[in-house]
């Protein structure tokens, strides 16, 4: 009856991460999200996800979303400081403001592709088809406690194929490792960090050596050099040619 | 401002009134019995709508999330229960809920071995037998291993009945089983058919936990035993706490990183918290008109197993 759970129902600062808290009066689920899909956590979840999502990334790679839970609960530094640095940017404020997402149904993928050799958008559509992936597979944000932090993770991981397109990188462990290097340099996310430095060890001893001599070192110099990459509304530069995003942003050529 | 702590819940606490009283007006509107899915509350044909998804969504790994949740110790619990049930070769069990077949494969090993000693302590007294009777013995024996022991395994979750079936075929269990769809509430059984009716973490689920109780009177047969496990209440404060602590902050963790779906688990412990204690459930036990109703605590009442007789 009432009294077992009003027992059972969580004081301030118990943690329990439930969508609502029924006291005596039903609540509405929803009340506490601050955002479609947020699922409210104590920092004691927040450590545990933190540790386990760690584990499980590295012993199944497959798991994306475990990638994403790591970025996620270990951002509480590097997030605040990727969204100030959007909003002391004119166009990263707008991007703040505007909010846009990429989305195959938010992209015109017949346009993009019929637009010249070398630009954003056809090199875009090129990748996404050579490396058979959509930009719809990114996961959205559940455990940031804070509505435009969910946003500017939202947007880094839609940007992330856009890094891959301007870094000139592929999709398997290699280039996925190279991109992880440029953007721990460049957004200082605990999970890129890790993804980095614990990426490399299922690459083979010739990949590592690539990776060690040429890749990384080019990598890092360019997330050095490079201006914010969120500070780019990509969704306005279709038309512009890679080499000279490039030069824009910072982004020195690819071996 | 350091957003990973929860400032935010002070502040929607306080936005929280106006709005609950207008959900709570829209909640007098809604159509049908109210009733709670977790700490929420849904009408039934929503709770029944989203416990279905919910174990549609968690089928494949129920048995890791089992394993990783409890440490193993509920193939502990499940042993307790079969043996406690003490079936001898010929029973016909009705396993409710069954999904993926632990309790099941547990009732078959049980009376498989039962029916060895049996024959065991046969050829014993037969030891004067000639070895052409003796092998004769064999054949005939061989074809009732099980002694017609049978178990129907019922559950309403396709996904789950069909996890239960590759575990069985991958695990070499093959007679004595039937795999049934059907709703606790409404069983697809005629009356008077079993011997034993079991439902092993499950109960909780249903939504109507009387019809199940009461259909689980109907399709026993007279003398027929009805054996619930299921999670209780714990009775000592300390552990208790322990025990809200590991189940709050922890299991919804794991269904994050093992199954990757945090909702479900969420919904999995705020169920154990909704379910009626010992004495309740004990009472509701016998308001269904069985007898002898009796329950056993194991671990201090995480679990309990309830037992009563249709007379």
């Amino acid at each position: 009856g009432t009294a077992r759970l009003s027992r059972a129902a969580p004081r301030a600062g118990d943690g329990r991460s439930g969508e609502e808290e029924e006291v005596e009066e039903e609540v509405e689920e929803g009340c506490y999200q601050l955002y479609p899909g947020h699922i409210p956590t104590s920092p004691l979840q927040k450590a545990l996800l933190a540790a386990g999502s760690a584990v499980m990334a590295l012993y199944d790679p497959y798991r994306h979303d475990m990638v994403a839970v790591l970025g996620e609960t270990t951002g509480c530094l590097a997030l605040p400081n990727l969204r100030d640095k959007m909003k002391h940017h004119p166009e990263g404020y707008r991007i703040l403001q505007e909010r846009p997402r990429i989305r195959l149904s938010t992209l015109d993928m017949d346009r993009l592709r019929g637009l010249p050799d070398g630009t954003l958008g056809r090199e875009y559509v090129r990748f996404l088809e050579d490396n058979k992936v959509s930009p719809d597979t990114r996961m959205p944000p559940k455990f940031v406690d804070d509505e435009e932090l969910a946003y500017v993770i939202q947007r880094y991981r839609e940007v992330h194929d856009l890094m891959h397109t301007l870094l000139g990188m592929p999709t398997n462990m290699l280039g996925e490792v190279v991109v992880k290097w440029f953007e721990a340099v460049q957004t200082g996310l605990p999970m890129c960090v890790l993804g980095a430095a614990f990426g490399p060890v299922r690459l083979s001893a010739r990949k590592l050596q690539v990776l060690a001599t040429e890749l990384v070192p080019w990598a890092i110099r360019s997330g050095r050099n490079a201006s914010c990459i969120l500070n780019v509304y990509y969704e306005q530069r279709w038309e512009q040619p890679v080499e000279s995003l490039r030069e824009e942003i910072g982004i020195f050529p690819p071996p | 401002a350091a957003a990973g702590l929860c400032p935010y819940r002070a502040l929607l606490a306080r936005r929280g009134g106006a709005l609950r009283a207008l959900c709570g007006s829209v909640r007098g509107l809604a159509a049908g019995p109210e009733t709670h899915f977790g700490f929420q509350t849904v009408t039934e044909a929503e709770r029944r709508e989203k416990i279905y998804r919910v174990f549609e969504s968690v089928a494949k790994k129920y048995d890791v999330m089992n394993d990783s949740m409890t440490l193993g110790i509920h193939r502990v619990w499940k042993d307790i229960l079969v043996h406690k049930m003490n079936p001898s070769p010929g029973t016909l069990l009705l396993d409710v809920a069954g999904g993926t077949g632990d309790i099941a494969f547990r009732f078959i090993n049980y009376v498989r071995s039962v029916r060895e000693h049996q024959l065991q302590r046969k050829l014993r007294h037969h030891q004067n037998l000639s070895w052409q009777e003796i092998a004769e013995s064999y054949q005939e024996d061989k074809s009732k291993s099980l002694g017609d022991s049978q178990v129907v395994i019922c559950d309403i979750n396709k996904e789950m009945l069909k996890v239960g079936k590759q575990k069985a075929q991958h695990l070499g269990y093959s007679e004595g089983l039937s795999w049934v769809l059907g709703n606790a509430e409404e069983l697809p059984f005629d009356d008077d058919k079993f011997d034993v009716y079991t439902i092993a973490f499950g109960i909780r689920n249903v939504t109507r936990i009387d019809l199940a109780l009461q259909e689980a009177y109907r399709v026993l047969k007279p003398g027929g035993r009805f054996l619930c496990l299921e999670f209780s209440q714990v009775s000592n404060s300390l552990l208790s706490r322990l025990y809200d602590l590991y189940s709050f902050q922890v299991i919804p963790v794991l269904g994050e990183v093992i199954a990757g779906d945090w909702k479900s688990y969420q919904y999995l412990v705020e169920s154990i918290r909704r379910f009626p204690p010992q004495e309740e459930f004990k009472a509701m036990i016998e308001d269904a008109g069985f007898f002898k109703v009796d329950y056993q605590n194991l671990n201090s009442g995480i679990v309990a197993i309830h037992s009563g007789f249709k007379l």
